[in-house]
């Protein structure tokens, strides 16, 4: 491209046809900007922190009343089979 | 009324009078002592299947609550192992079998550990007792 010399005695190019072949496109300089101020945005909308308290998930209510209700019809029979200490 | 239907009604109160005696005669009753603690509040049953004191204790009133508790605990045993459950998840299924059947002027243990006089409504139960 001898037009070339034209951009290193004149001013900077501003035209993209006439930029430096391995320059980044100039549709993607926005990308990076854009990206920061879209984390910026979410972090004003939503707040993640990590709770201060262990998680604990119970379990052992749930079992326990899944056992108490397997055991309901047994325990009602062995209640009235034993009528003098109930 | 014919000869078949008065044998057919024969049997019928046969068979009730039958039925009836064997239900009043399997299930042992209520020792006088154990039945007059309850009626007049004086024992309670707990949420964890044993039978509680709820006012001031005796040596009597203890002994008595004893003896059924120990009672209790050796059935309690026999039947988890029966059930493939623990002692204690039997116990608890038991105590709330046992508070859904106290009758009115009885006292039970209610969820927050308080003492309650059983009225015509039901009575305030763990939520993880069965309906």
């Amino acid at each position: 491209m001898t037009k070339a010399e034209l951009t290193w005695t004149g001013e900077g190019a501003t035209f993209p046809p006439m930029r430096d072949e391995h320059s980044k496109p100039s549709g993607r300089r926005w990308t990076v900007p854009i990206m920061i101020a879209a984390t910026a945005l979410l972090s004003g909308c939503i707040s993640v922190s990590s709770p201060d308290k262990p998680i604990v998930i119970e379990l052992n209510i749930n079992i326990r009343q899944e056992v108490i209700y397997r055991l309901a019809k047994d325990a009602d029979n062995t209640i009235k089979e034993n009528a003098d200490i109930f | 009324m014919s000869n078949v239907m008065k044998r057919v009604v024969l049997a019928g109160v046969a068979a009730l009078m039958a039925v009836g005696g064997v239900a009043g005669t399997a299930y042992a009753q209520r020792d006088p002592a154990y039945e007059a603690a309850r009626a007049s509040g004086k024992v309670g049953e707990k949420m964890d299947g044993y039978l509680g004191i709820v006012g001031a204790s005796t040596a009597d009133l203890q002994r008595l609550v004893n003896d059924i508790n120990i009672k209790r605990r050796a059935v309690y045993a026999d039947k988890a192992q029966a059930a493939n459950a623990t002692m204690e998840e039997y116990a608890i299924t038991a105590g709330c079998v046992a508070i859904a059947r106290t009758v009115p002027g009885e006292k039970y243990q209610a969820p927050d550990g308080s003492w309650q006089t059983r009225t015509n409504a039901p009575p305030q139960r763990d939520s993880r007792c069965p309906a």
